[in-house]
């Protein structure tokens, strides 16, 4: 074997190696999301699960309650109406560009909804917009069994103090 | 009953935004090496390792911890990674606390870090979202901090405003300025965080940290290791972790339950009763400005609504009655696998008194903060100067 007492430095080194990745995913539902999202594709109904233990109406519906841990059993009809919790205006391009940028989002409080439902903001001037508005859902003609099935929620027409 | 546990050597490797000068092995070794060297002991001595990374999809490869693991002198012995949102830097020192607190190991390295692999930045941190909730709208992390910190400023209208935010990113930039290890050592004005783009509003350009590339590490050792090895160590007073429900909308995003429980467990532990007087300076997790003022109220240091007034009046400041983040903070550095981590590595030095510039003078308690996730995972420790 060759003994090498120095490395040349004339050579340009190797910086880097490269690779690229082409994914696709598949999360399975279970059967409380797959309820849920079967009953916003065919009938357009919100539904959530209340808690008999602490009392709370809950979204997503999964078996347990996220408060108390209780299992759940009860399916309520929730309303698509409801107020803005908090809300942000985005102006950084998401990672798979579903939404064009700038666009307004909001945690949205479901009239008798315990937990908010992140969603986004429609026809409203982003500076019209206020914590505590009232909203209403509006909805894709076609449907696919996910939460954008709702396509955003506008300000209702009737602005009020909001009931929770 | 658990034995007691001192940090007895700290590293941080060199930040920068892209470390394309090393590969990832070798970034990790760059801090571990530092942290061993610091505590006066080699590989050899060491019983145990523990590595955090963040997400472990954008850097493609799943098992980071086989590769580094040879790099930071852990073959032949037992190696964990640790896996819990940003602030799993953190939890990698506390898995070693706990390690060590339980016998079963004297001498346990934990070591975090970030280089970002993949092309696309915007990847980093998208799985935010719930894959069986919300991946539908893929928000990134500072979509969060914006709806966070509207939610915040709602609340205390009047109380909090814009500005406040600004003036955190403000007192941070200037205190990183003196820490020789931080990433972006440049000051900035109120305006200036103001006048900056904005990102998710009201989050601008300037209330966001920079995210960068680095490394750091933390050994631990039990009592008897500890004493011989280390004039000082930073004794692991109490440690709190906390996790709530994985779902954004259960979380009270102005004060979070998370955080609050596992300062309580944190206090407990370490015998604080007024987190505000008993503490002598305190590292929060401020990946956005807001944070810190929401951190600060939900750590017990301000009761809520007052953090904006307790920045005003110069309480948080390098020379104020309880410094916050005298390093500079995430908002300076923000290595994200390994910033929760420089929390603790930070405090640490505080209370060994070996944080040079930025030293705040007599600490003998210090706290770091640390969150992770959507908001819903956090992690308290705090270090003693005695016993």
């Amino acid at each position: 074997m060759r003994h090498i007492t120095e490395i040349s430095s004339k050579v340009e080194p190797v910086t880097f190696v490269e690779d690229e990745l082409e994914l696709s995913f598949r999360y399975w539902y279970g059967e409380h999301y797959g309820r849920f999202y079967a009953e916003l594709r065919d009938n357009r109904r919100i539904l959530g699960m209340r808690c008999e233990k602490c009392g709370s109406v809950l979204l997503p519906p999964r078996p347990y309650c996220g408060f108390c841990h209780a299992p759940l059993r009860t399916w309520v009809e929730l309303s698509d109406k409801g107020a803005v919790d908090t809300f942000s205006i985005v102006h950084t391009p998401n990672a798979k560009e579903l939404i064009e940028t700038p666009y307004a989002c909001a945690m949205i409080k479901l009239d008798g909804c315990d937990v908010p439902l992140y969603h986004l903001l429609g026809e409203v001037e982003f500076k019209d917009i206020l914590t505590g508005m009232r909203v209403t859902a509006v909805w894709e003609e076609v449907r696919k069994g996910a939460l954008r099935d709702i396509r955003y929620f506008r300000p209702s027409e009737q602005r009020s103090i909001r009931s929770d | 009953m658990a034995r007691r546990v001192g940090v007895i050597g700290t590293g941080q490797s060199k930040y920068e935004d892209h470390r394309n000068d090393v590969n990832t092995p070798e970034l990790v070794r760059e801090a571990a090496l530092a942290a061993m060297s610091d505590a006066g002991i080699t590989p050899g001595d060491v019983d145990a390792f523990v590595i955090a990374g963040a997400s472990g999809f954008p850097e493609e490869i799943s098992f980071s911890e086989n590769w580094i693991g040879p790099a930071i002198g852990a073959s032949g012995k037992p190696l964990v990674r640790v896996h819990a949102g940003t602030n799993v830097g953190a939890n990698a020192t506390i898995s070693a606390f706990f390690q060590v607190a339980s016998g079963a190991f004297d001498v346990v390295l934990a070591a975090s870090y970030n280089q970002r692999t993949i092309e696309d930045f915007r990847f980093n941190s998208m799985d935010c979202c719930d894959p069986l909730w919300d991946l539908g709208f893929d928000y990134p992390q500072s979509t969060l901090a914006g709806l966070q910190a509207r939610f915040y400023l709602s609340r205390h209208e009047g109380k909090i405003t814009e500005e406040h935010g600004a003036m955190v990113a403000v007192k941070n930039r200037k205190n990183a300025v003196l820490n020789p290890c931080a990433h972006v050592r440049s000051e900035i004005t109120v305006e200036d965080v103001m006048n900056s783009s904005e990102v998710a509003s009201p989050i601008k350009v300037l209330d966001c940290s920079r995210v960068c590339d680095g490394a750091a590490a933390i050994v631990v050792a039990d009592e008897m290791k500890a004493r011989k090895l280390n004039p000082a160590p930073a004794w692991i007073a109490g440690v709190g972790a906390c996790s709530e429900s994985r779902s954004v909308p259960y979380v009270d995003m102005a004060y979070p339950e998370s955080c609050v429980r596992a300062a309580q467990q944190a206090y407990q532990m370490a015998w604080v009763y007024e987190p505000a007087s008993d503490l002598d300076t305190v590292e929060v997790h401020d990946t956005f400005s807001f944070q810190e003022l929401i951190w600060c109220e939900a750590l017990g240091i301000c009761e809520p609504g007052t953090a904006g007034k307790f920045l005003e009046l110069g309480g948080s400041m390098l020379d104020g009655e309880l410094p916050v983040n005298p390093s500079g903070g995430v908002i300076s550095t923000n290595p994200e696998g390994a910033s929760s981590m420089v929390r603790q590595i930070e405090a640490a030095m505080q209370v060994m008194g070996k944080a040079g510039d930025h030293q705040v003078p007599g600490v003998r308690r210090a706290l770091a903060h640390a969150w992770g996730g959507a908001i819903q995972y956090s992690v308290v420790t705090v270090f003693s100067s005695g016993l």
